[in-house]
């Protein structure tokens, strides 16, 4: 079984987000860029699955410019096989999906993972996009996932419960809590990382579908209104004569 | 040139989430100087929806293919690709949940439209340009987004637009068939499973939410919150640390990497407010904030708060609230 799992390079979970003078750009300065953590799902059921079949790769998928091979190299040494990084700034999620398409075509890969959405742009878009540009199923977002020869059997999260899906390779899932606890790396991982395969490859075309013409913050909080707790039962007075919301 | 709005519909009724489409999808057809349509999914009633008149839509399609019941993402997806060309809809409007976005993403591709999910807002579109509003970074900001594309689709963010009811309007609902064969249905759901959902209230729908964390010291605590939740007509969320031990169900666990909410009131006790739970609920209308440190990081971000012992304060708002009948 040939998994590929897509990974995206994003600003640390405890990162504060500030902009450029313009704000039309997110500003790096001083940020620390981690995998993103719905992809962590991704790559460790994939390192899983490979690992019960005791046969098989995982390979990693980036769309993004040299200063994302830390992570990608992080990835090889949690227990991916090789990587792949299309040497381009992502665009917008179709740009991304029509690269990912790209190469999961070229590498007949079996089952292609990725996490429901990047913490940074929140398009939770890219996994069908991937699927529709391919033809082939596409379960979002899933929250387990088995394999049984090449019949997958996800469970899909919907509003207020579950489906139980059964989908044959290729197909393309999208993962999230409570999948599996994702790994971190060994130091044996991170030393056989230094020596793993990851090939730079141009990207497919620059077709783009959207573009961000500027970044705001939301506006400031006012400041809590601090209610004593012995007359705990005013709070509710406020939230309905004041806040209006009960 | 029409304006196609999504509705999901459950147990015979279209959900909260797609009467605020439906409201944004007429508003943005008024803009625009056309007309609403939908295109319903799931178990619909016609009465139910004849009554999106009220939101201002006018026509509704239905297709009463019984496999439509529950979400099959290829004959969602070509369903409403029929419907959008039928219509000859230049603007696809769904609910940016599980279903709304992942169809969205696959139509897409089939409809070669710009996508902008997460959507709060009705876009400009003076000067010819269409310009949408999203949430971005896990809720700590917002991006404008321009939609390049012919057609565009836009998944809405829930409750960043109120529904409007206006009473006595009836939309017509019409037949129809999108000729949906065996191979469409390959991927349906073999099986789904509804969990249990405090009061019946859907957490990512629900307009108030009472959450817990590891300051409610134990599952069988859990009463305080359930009560003060039954009181209000809210939905109870727990944060990532307390799902993790399994007091709470990973279904209830809000955060960055949880479900992301946006009530109209969030009620948070004994949650500290780590930047990573922050980002699941910082936009929510109203934040309460009880913890009995009145150091905890959610103090920043609440409009309200009290700083006591969960355990005291949360049986005194629960009185409150039936205190007023």
């Amino acid at each position: 079984m040939k998994f590929l799992v897509c990974i995206s390079n994003v600003p640390d979970t405890t990162t504060k987000i500030t902009f450029t003078p313009d704000n039309k750009e997110f500003n790096k300065a001083g940020v620390q860029f981690v995998i993103n953590p719905w992809d962590e799902y991704a790559l460790t059921r994939a390192i899983e699955l490979k690992e019960a079949a005791g046969s098989g790769t995982v390979t990693v998928l980036n769309v993004g410019e040299a200063d994302t091979e830390p992570n990608i190299r992080k990835a090889l040494a949690i227990g991916a096989d090789d990587a792949i990084r299309v040497n381009a700034a992502p665009k917008d999620a179709f740009f991304v999906a029509e690269q990912i398409a790209a190469i999961a075509k070229e590498g007949a890969y079996d089952v292609i993972l990725m996490g429901k959405e990047s913490i940074d742009y929140n398009g939770f878009q890219v996994h069908g996009m991937v699927g529709e540009l391919l033809g082939i199923p596409t379960v979002a977002p899933a929250m387990k996932l088995d394999m049984s020869g090449n019949t997958a059997t996800l469970e899909r999260e919907i509003e207020g419960g579950k489906e139980i899906v059964s989908v044959n390779t290729p197909f393309v899932a999208s993962c999230q809590q409570p999948m599996c606890e994702p790994r971190i790396p060994n130091m044996r991982g991170i030393m056989t990382a230094r020596t793993k395969p990851l090939k730079v490859v141009a990207a497919t075309g620059d077709a783009a579908r959207t573009q961000v013409q500027e970044y705001a913050l939301p506006p400031k909080k006012q400041g809590v209104k601090l209610i004593p707790a012995e007359s705990a039962g005013d709070l509710i007075k406020l939230l309905r004569n004041e806040a209006k919301v009960i | 040139m029409s304006v196609l709005v999504v509705v999901e519909c459950d147990k015979g009724e279209v959900k909260k989430s797609s009467l605020e489409v439906a409201t944004y999808g007429a508003q943005l057809a008024a803009q625009l100087g056309t007309s609403a349509t939908a295109i319903a999914v799931g178990e619909a009633s016609e009465a139910s929806l004849a009554r999106l008149g009220e939101q201002g839509i006018t026509k509704v399609l239905y297709d009463k293919e019984p496999r439509l019941k529950d979400f099959v993402n290829n004959a969602y997806t070509k369903l409403i690709a029929t419907a959008a060309q039928q219509e000859d809809a230049k603007v696809i409007v769904l609910a940016n949940s599980n279903i709304g976005a992942t169809v969205g993403s696959r139509l897409s591709i089939r409809l070669q439209a710009s996508l902008a999910t997460n959507v709060v807002e009705l876009p400009k579109t003076a000067g010819g340009q269409f310009t949408v509003k999203r949430g971005a970074f896990s809720g700590k900001a917002f991006s404008d987004v321009v939609l390049s594309g012919e057609r565009k689709i836009i998944a809405v963010k829930k409750n960043s637009i109120e529904a409007q009811h206006e009473a006595g309007k009836t939309a017509e609902v019409v037949a129809f068939a999108a000729q949906l064969s065996d191979a469409d249905f390959a991927d349906a759901p073999k099986q789904v499973v509804m969990q249990d959902q405090a009061g019946g209230i859907l957490l990512p729908e629900a307009e108030r939410v009472v959450s817990g964390g590891r300051g409610m010291k134990g599952p069988e605590n859990w009463h305080l919150i359930e009560d003060l939740a039954k009181a209000l007509g809210a939905a109870t969320a727990c944060s990532k640390p307390v799902s993790d031990v399994d007091w709470r169900p990973h279904h209830e666990h809000v955060g960055q990497t949880g479900i992301t909410v946006s009530p109209n009131l969030y009620i948070a006790c004994g949650i500290s407010g780590a930047i990573q739970h922050l980002a699941g609920v910082n936009s929510s209308k109203v934040i309460v904030v009880i913890n009995k440190d009145p150091e905890a990081p959610f103090f920043k971000a609440a409009n309200y708060g009290i700083v006591g012992d969960v355990f005291d304060v949360l049986p005194k708002l629960t009185a409150a609230v039936k205190a007023l009948g």
